[in-house]
């Protein structure tokens, strides 16, 4: 599985999903700045990491949404290249468009910086496949606005074609229907507040978002 | 010339901030507060006849999200 992490100016997480992706795949992922208008060849996976890139201004993940290399990324999205977003790179996908609905100031107004309780709500897609479908797993949270919401449309959709992937079984942030992961139609597209990336090995506390990535390098080989 | 564009959220998205600062005003004593919503305010300068379709474009594609907002465009000579 080759790799690449896009680092915005302002992400703060780039390095432990780089870090993560080395460890689970033997091979260090490319880098590639904001600016860049093409991502490296082959590539089967784009990671978008947590952080505050441009600072949050106008809104999280407004302006990195509109970088250049987010065309690069929309273009691979649709020829079904797995991307990740998380935390800020999910603020960033729905800014895009490249998933539905908005990331909103938490309900509670606190910054939530804590592991929480996550139902695994999809465990079929090319994400989850290494977890068991109403499995409970605890994965740290750490944002300001992670309260998702969709128009009541969109939140139908996503029910009923089985794209809310990770929900909050306890209340963290006010989310619609508990959101704290969805997929896009195709399913290759995952953005997701919880940082699975911070939770590899034994000594960070915990294994629980390594099968993420370990799914993913069945998946994509 | 100047455009002044206001950014509002839709009605019916939750506005936690407008919220808390409701309670703050009838902790304050201010009594009959039915409602706070809290908004943004952007003015840009302009090159003279910029039009309004072009200010629209750019609340569409960056100012707003208009997945959960709407916006209101003032342009001053």
């Amino acid at each position: 599985m080759k790799a690449a992490v896009v680092v915005f100016p302002g992400s703060n997480c780039d390095r432990d999903l780089a870090v993560a992706l080395a460890k689970i795949t033997g091979e260090q992922p490319a880098m590639v700045w904001h600016r860049d208008v093409d991502l490296p060849p082959g590539i089967d996976l784009v990671a978008l990491p947590g952080g505050f890139s441009h600072g949050d201004y106008l809104r999280s993940g407004a302006m990195a949404a509109r970088a250049p290399v987010m065309r690069a990324v929309a273009q691979a999205a649709a020829r079904g290249v797995a991307v990740l977003g998380v935390c800020n790179g999910f603020q960033v996908l729905t800014e895009a468009g490249l998933l539905p609905g908005a990331l909103m100031r938490n309900a509670g107004l606190d910054f939530v910086c804590r592991d929480v309780a996550l139902t695994v709500a999809n465990a079929q897609t090319m994400f989850t496949s290494r977890y068991d479908a109403g499995e409970t797993i605890r994965i740290p949270v750490a944002h300001h606005d992670g309260n998702y919401v969709a128009d009541a449309d969109a939140l139908a959709r996503l029910e009923g074609d089985g794209r809310v992937v990770f929900r909050y079984a306890e209340p963290v942030n006010g989310s619609a229907h508990d959101i704290a992961g969805i997929v896009n139609d195709a399913g290759n597209v995952l953005g997701l507040m919880p940082h699975p990336e911070r939770l590899i090995e034994p000594e960070q506390g915990g294994t629980g978002g390594r099968r993420l990535f370990d799914g993913l390098l069945a998946a994509l080989g | 010339m100047k455009a002044r564009v206001t950014v509002h959220l839709k009605p019916g998205v939750l506005d936690p901030q407008g919220r808390a600062t409701q309670h703050a005003l009838a902790g304050l004593g201010f009594s009959g507060v039915t409602a706070v919503r809290i908004g943004k305010i952007i003015e840009l300068d302009l090159a003279d006849g910029t039009d309004a379709g072009t200010v629209d474009a750019m609340c569409r594609k960056l100012l707003a999200n208009t997945v959960i907002e709407k916006f209101d465009i003032e342009l001053m000579a």
